[in-house]
């Protein structure tokens, strides 16, 4: 018991089981679908039929006893009817207008989950049905003025140097355009949450979230209570990539509304096909590119038009642009950069967070328009990256001065060195021409800025505390979810290495907006680096306090701390520590001019695929892949590879296998058998390469990692089907049909 | 479904326990381990027979549940995940996804974890092309599958040093 734990990094880097492995494994787990209440109803939303236009009539048809139901309407609302984010413009319940084909219009709640679905289809909404439009073309163009008096929810100008002056001096102008597609987050767990409502208590919700205080800060306008009248609860949760960053909002206050008006608690979970039609997406994206470059390789200018769809509803559209606006330009050091941007309305379903947040739309044009301008200046994709990478002391887009260590040379060594990639793509060159069965390798470069963008840390305002036991426990008290990217397991490990004690005696509470405070919300790659570092500072305030009360001395043991601890409480009561966000020195942005630190720091990625394209069936498939990244110190390496691996699956499936068919801006094919995710047969090994670099900022040194490997699939992919059949695609998905065509065969 | 005639009697046996339910002939085994068994370890990812979530055995055999109406197992032999681990020890399986990384979210564990067992009774040294297509009935969104494929290896060469 009374050994010396302490010695540096004892945990750190080390690859700790999940602290909640036993629990899923066992199936013991409980997620939002596997509670129950006694009395609970079961809720489901009646939508729209059309995408646009005006409520006339609700009817409620059929034999169904609708006097045993508990219907909710726009009129119900106690607060106000709108989802509190960014520009509040999206309605719980449509009252009047309908702007897309599932916008919520009734609610019902039954304890008959059979008669709920007969009765769903009985409810009628008699509309007036209004011209629409579907494409972010159509909404630039003003084909129809659907929100605002532009369809503009955002734009964003970055712009260094003078992209104008540069034009007449260049030796090659390279012009091209890209698009990506919306894709599908996907989680195997569907969205849900139950709710408790009634004047007393006020408004208690379980859910499937990654981000309690969004749905709290909704739930206090919705209801218009105060805040301690709301309680979020997040229960386990089966996945979320961004899927359940603010749709939870959503669905949270449409089981409050039924549990506020029946008294009783009301449970509402799509299934998948609600879940896909309903729910946000990837937003599709539509990028131009215009490239000045001299002969010997040198890039004089970007010229960068970047637009996403937002749908129907700003939601985070601004924040998603902003993040695909920055990272446009890359990795690359180049004088001139002129980045416009927008974010556009649709009648389509608001799209959202997912995994990357907007940079793997920007990098996928940035990739591709790179490798197309190596090819115009008569350099390799390689030696052209090697003439223009960012390195120590230059700057970004935004004018960020680069002040750690960058090294994309040496990824790009490492990685192609670790493919075999120029011996291959001779014996490739060699084997292609006769073979029907032809093979390429590609790879792409890329950064993925960790944490929020420019001042948004210093806003957010993150708090985390500590709470030691009379046992001599510690519990870690934060908002940010464990969604299986491994929170639980390295806040332990970082707090452990703080104090110089055993992870196990580390725990973390479970987000409970009554009981933890606002870390802030468990997105951008921030998780581990912005929040564990105000873990490392909450758990080393606990040693503070002891140490000054004299209860304990430097150099202590496990024993002497628990003992500490014991004393402590007993004498002054609970023993807790909270640690607030501070921003790191030196660190200047100008939310105006979009120019400044926009991160305070990158990861940093080289990624390699090799493909074969099939010339008779026009199927490509990624045989080999490698991701060699620096993302600080790896805090846990079997979590980290896992988040890479699983970020690379997705990206696979981004470019090969997603593709959302759109109806009148439905979701068309919203089921698992016709929307395809990669299945364990489609993906290849994914070789994870780390290197390290500590950041100085970081919990131990690390930097955020969750959403980088959403970067780099698509490019390197279509960089190696360029490689295996000469044709140059600027599109993804890249389904076998849109192959066929690209390969002129059909 | 209201309108469903009457319900059935069953008898069949749940995790090694006889029992005696009551059910509409057409209700899913899913829905009835769930709600009226309280064995909430099997998942609903689609209701389609697509993700394998809801995977349990039937007789010895592997079943997505989603699909399974009440009225075929009659006197059958149901294997849940809450039946998978020994009294005081975990299958090897369960054991090497905590250790090598085979479970992020958790939400297709279960049915991962029935997969992989099955696949290790069939087969007790897989190669990697048997693990995949021993999984071809299982989604996962988070792990990319490397380290599920990871855990399964291990789970192999653990059953073969015991
Ligand atoms: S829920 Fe049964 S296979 Fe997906
Ligand atoms: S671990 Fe999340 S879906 Fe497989």
């Amino acid at each position: 018991m009374s050994v010396n734990t302490k010695t540096d990094n004892q945990f750190v880097g080390k690859s700790v089981p999940r602290k909640e492995g036993r629990k899923k494994v066992t199936g013991q787990a409980l997620y939002v679908d596997d509670l129950a209440f006694p009395g609970m109803l079961h809720g489901a939303t009646v939508r729209s039929t059309i995408a646009r236009g005006r409520i006339k009539n609700i009817l409620f048809e059929g034999e169904i006893p609708w006097d045993e139901f508990t219907i909710v309407t726009a009129t119900d609302i106690p607060g106000e009817n709108y989802v509190a984010l960014i520009l509040n413009d999206q309605p719980y319940l449509a009252g009047e207008l309908i702007n897309h084909p599932q916008e919520p219009i009734v609610l019902l709640a039954h304890p008959d989950k059979y008669l709920l679905q007969e009765a769903l289809r009985n409810v009628r909404i008699e509309t007036e049905e209004w011209p629409a439009i579907f494409s972010l073309e159509d909404s630039l163009a003003r084909k129809q003025i659907v929100w605002g008096d532009d369809n503009v929810f955002k734009s964003f100008l970055v712009d260094k140097g003078n992209v104008d002056d540069v034009w007449a001096l260049a030796d090659h102008i390279v012009e091209a355009e890209y698009h990506t597609g919306a894709q599908e987050q996907l989680y195997i767990e569907n969205n849900g949450v139950i709710a408790i409502a009634n004047p007393d208590q006020g408004v208690m919700v379980w859910g499937s979230m990654q981000c309690p205080y969004y749905v709290h800060k909704a739930l206090v306008k919705l209801f218009a209570l105060p805040e301690d009248k709301i309680r979020v609860i997040q229960t386990e949760t089966g996945g979320g990539f961004g899927g359940k960053e603010e749709y939870p909002s959503l669905i949270a206050g449409h089981a409050g509304l039924l549990a506020w008006k029946s008294g009783r608690p009301v449970k509402i979970i799509y299934d998948r096909a609600e879940d896909m039609v309903a729910t946000t997406k990837r937003h599709p994206s539509s990028t131009r590119h215009k490239t000045a470059v001299t002969k010997d390789g040198k890039l004089l200018a970007m010229e960068i038009i970047f637009v996403i769809d937002g749908g129907a509803y700003c939601t985070l559209s601004p924040v998603v642009l902003s993040r695909g606006t920055i990272h446009a330009a890359g990795p690359y050091s180049c004088p001139n950069v002129r980045i416009r941007s927008q974010a556009v309305a649709t009648n389509v379903p608001p799209h959202g967070a997912f995994r990357g947040f907007g940079a793997p739309q920007s990098i996928f044009a940035l990739e591709r328009q790179m490798d197309k301008v190596a090819h115009a200046v008569g350099l390799t994709p390689e030696e052209f990256r090697r003439r223009n990478f960012v390195r120590e002391g230059q700057t970004t887009a935004t004018s960020q001065v680069i002040r750690e260590k960058v090294e994309m040379e040496a990824l790009l060594d490492r990685a192609l060195d670790l493919t075999d990639y120029h011996a291959k793509k001779e014996r490739f060159a060699a084997d292609n021409p006769a073979a029907r069965v032809k093979k390429g390798i590609g790879f792409a470069s890329f950064m993925h800025g960790a944490g929020f963008t420019g001042s948004g840390e210093v806003y957010l305002a993150s708090v985390v505390g500590a709470e030691a036991t009379a046992e001599g426990r510690v519990k870690i008290l934060a908002a940010s979810t464990e969604i299986g990217q491994g929170t639980n397991t390295i806040f332990a490990q970082i707090a452990a290495d703080a104090l110089g004690l055993d992870h196990q005696l580390f725990e973390v509470t479970q987000p409970d907006t009554a009981n933890v405070p606002n870390s802030g919300p468990t997105v951008a790659s921030r998780t581990c680096m912005v929040v564990g570092k105000l873990v490392e500072s909450a758990v080393l305030g606990l040693k503070q306090a002891l140490i000054a009360s004299g209860y304990l001395k430097e150099g202590y043991t496990r024993s002497e701390f628990q003992r500490a601890c014991y004393e402590y409480i007993k004498a002054h009561g609970p023993l807790k520590s909270y640690s607030k966000y501070q921003p790191p020195p030196n660190v200047f942005w100008d939310d105006q001019k979009y120019q400044g630190d926009a991160y305070g720091t990158y990861a940093w990625a080289v990624y390699v695929a090799e493909v074969t394209v099939d010339m008779l069936t026009y199927e490509a498939h990624v045989q080999d892949f490698v991701a060699v990244q620096e993302v600080g110190k790896v805090i846990n390496p079997v979590l980290a590879a896992g988040q890479i691996e699983g970020g690379v699956a997705q990206g696979i499936g981004f470019t090969l296998f997603e593709n959302v068919v759109w109806a009148n801006g439905r979701m068309a094919n919203n089921q698992m058998t016709n929307y395809i995710i990669p299945t364990p047969a489609d993906i290849p090994p994914i070789r994870v390469y780390f290197e390290e670099n500590p950041y100085s900022y970081g919990p131990a040194g690390a930097k955020g990692i969750g959403e980088l490997p959403m970067d780099g699939a698509a490019p390197a992919i279509l960089s190696a089907i360029e490689n295996a059949t000469g044709v140059s695609i600027s599109h993804v998905p890249l389904m076998p049909e849109s192959l066929m065509e690209e390969l002129g065969v059909a | 479904m209201s309108e469903t005639p009457g319900k059935i009697h069953l008898h069949c046996i749940v995790n090694e326990e006889p029992r005696t339910l009551q059910a509409f002939p057409m209700e899913r085994l899913l829905d009835v381990l769930r709600e009226k068994l309280q064995l909430t370890g099997s998942k609903e990812g689609c209701g389609e027979g697509e993700c394998g979530a809801c995977a349990v055995f039937i007789n010895g055999r592997i079943v997505n549940s989603c699909l399974v109406p009440m009225a075929q197992v009659e006197g059958a032999s149901i294997k849940t995940i809450e039946g998978v681990a020994g009294a005081d020890q975990l299958h090897a399986v369960q054991q090497a996804f905590i250790e090598y990384g085979g479970a992020q979210c958790g939400i297709c564990t279960p049915g991962m974890v029935m997969a992989a067992v099955d696949l290790l009774e069939r087969n007790p040294n897989p190669t990697e092309s048997d693990i995949r297509t021993g999984l071809a009935g299982n989604l996962c969104r988070c792990t990319g599958y490397t380290k599920i494929f990871d855990s399964i290896v291990r789970a192999c060469s653990k059953q073969v040093d015991a």
